[in-house]
């Protein structure tokens, strides 16, 4: 007889953690496994790009929970476990050989980082930072680089920028589009960045075109641009975005062109099959009911309560408000919403001063908040996101008027 | 051993070892209680590792910043004694604080 389990949950990150946490907590009594293809127990991934890359937090500082608990909750821990294969009508998982029965089937397995696929992408020291043995590599490495060349200006990339740079490395980004974090936030949050990233002696590339890698030995030496240049580097850091890990789900049958597609209650469209996190692609109702994936901390656990509830026979529809943060520096950016698709900005004080906001519209409507060290517009400024409230654009502007009260004012 | 006093939403009590230098959050998980999701891990965005510290003891705990001020303003839930608690680092001056799970919003 195979294996079973009456919730296998696929992938040890946030979400997956998060709806084993939750099944217990809300006392289901049935056997739950979480297959994972890392070797640790679940934990917190934001980190790896900051606190933990920079050596302030050892690893068990940065556990989701302590080691004990997942076999004092008798959750089982498949760790180092790669499910290759679903097959809905028997309903079970083809892992490591092995094949393990379920019940309910949870798919938080996350993504792999896109990697890069030109001339020397294979050398030794062209890292990616996703998991703890990325992070690991890099933190080995960081003693024998002097420079290094980080590929793509979006949140990990520079976040790893910062911490380089801290450790005094030479550091240069490049970014393909005409300005950082462009597939993320506004023009004036992009241009803030690259300001402080440079004043931090951080070389950042716009429109930069990578060529390929150039190695010695078999590691890295160098990274040469499409007109020529070379950058010479011992290390080069590849953040330019995750490709969802769903093959098994989509050779299954379920349907999903970019990730795998859910419903409002996270269901895939393989019976009892649960998709949440990043790979979940999901009608987001701050997107105007566009059909995305989200990749955040928030967007996991908030996910997690509603597959949970669902396969509790509790379902409510997923309908939680984004948000986000990166640090870098001593920068602390908190953002709301999502500001994908805005035709319209504010800027809320004065960047100069290294605290301000950017508020973002869609269609007249506040659909996002960026703040830079500015967690009071943070915390009331949900409001106005959640309501897509619709603010005249020089009260919002003015910071005497707290955001609070443009609400009502509206 | 110095002692940190932890009550979970069910309105239990319990005692565990208060670990000098780490954030009372962070030893609140590492018990293993599910009550509390402590989402941003301690990145101050987030709200979601709300305390009540026992009145008396407000006054040993280092004052607050006013990001945390902003963050507990979210909670429809905080008290005059609310406190997030990943910015409150235990030591042994803090041997018997007691805090109070508060609920999510």
């Amino acid at each position: 007889m195979p294996r079973a389990y009456d919730v296998v949950i696929v992938g040890g990150g946030h979400g997956g953690a998060q709806a084993a946490a939750l099944l217990r907590q809300s006392g289901f009594e049935g056997t739950v496994a979480i297959i994972g293809d890392e070797p640790e127990p679940p934990y917190e991934r934001p980190p790896l790009s900051k606190e933990y890359l920079a050596g302030e937090k050892p690893f068990d500082r940065i556990l989701l929970r302590p080691r004990v608990f997942w076999s004092d909750r008798g959750i089982e821990l498949l760790t180092g476990t790669r499910v290759t294969a679903i097959d809905p009508l028997t309903r079970t998982v083809a892992a490591n050989g092995d094949t393990i029965g379920y019940g309910h089937l949870i798919w938080a397995a996350g993504g792999q980082p896109r990697r890069l696929s030109c001339e020397g992408h294979a050398l030794a020291g062209v890292l990616t930072v996703r998991t703890k043995a990325d992070a690991d590599a890099m933190k080995a490495a960081m003693d024998r680089v002097d420079a290094a060349v980080v590929v793509g200006g979006g949140y990990i990339g520079l976040e790893a920028a910062a911490v380089l740079s801290k450790f005094g490395k030479k550091v240069t980004v490049l970014e393909a589009q005409s300005r950082v974090l462009a597939r993320v936030a506004g023009e004036p949050l992009s241009r803030f960045y690259e300001a402080e990233h440079r004043a931090h002696g951080v070389d950042i590339r716009l429109n930069a075109q990578l060529r390929r890698i150039l190695g010695t030995d078999g590691s890295v030496s160098g990274a040469q641009l499409a007109d020529g240049e070379v950058i010479p580097c011992q290390l080069v850091v590849v953040g330019i975005g995750i490709l969802p890990s769903v093959a098994p789900l989509i050779a299954a049958g379920a349907a999903g062109t970019n990730g795998v597609d859910v419903d409002a209650y996270c269901r895939t469209s393989l019976p009892d099959v649960y998709a949440i996190g990043d790979c979940a692609a999901h009608v987001n109702m701050y997107m105007d009911g566009q059909r995305i994936r989200l990749e955040s901390v928030q967007n996991a656990n908030d996910q997690a309560a509603t597959a949970v509830k669902a396969i509790l026979g509790t379902p409510a529809p997923y309908t939680a408000t984004p948000w986000f943060w990166s640090n870098q520096y001593d920068l602390r950016l908190q953002t709301l919403g999502l500001s994908t698709g805005h035709d319209d900005f504010v800027i809320r004080g004065d960047p100069a001063t290294r605290s301000f906001s950017v508020i973002y519209f869609r269609g007249g409507r506040i659909v996002a908040l960026d703040c830079v060290n500015a967690t009071r517009d943070y915390v009331q400024g949900r409001k106005l996101v959640e309501a897509g409230a619709t603010v005249d654009r020089a009260r919002i502007a003015d910071t005497t008027n707290a955001l609070k009260d443009l609400l009502t004012a509206a | 051993m110095p002692t940190l006093i932890v009550t979970t939403l069910d309105g239990t009590e319990h005692r565990v070892e208060g670990v000098t230098g780490r954030p009372v959050m962070e030893i609140i998980r590492d018990n293993g209680f599910t009550d509390m999701l402590a989402l941003c891990g301690g990145a101050r965005s987030c709200a979601t590792c709300h305390v009540y510290v026992g009145p008396d003891q407000l006054a040993l705990l280092p004052d607050m910043s006013e990001d945390e001020n902003e963050l507990l303003d979210s909670s429809s839930h905080r008290k005059i004694n609310s406190r997030l608690s990943c910015q409150i680092v235990f030591n042994g001056a803090l041997d018997g604080l007691h805090v109070t799970i508060a609920p999510e919003d």
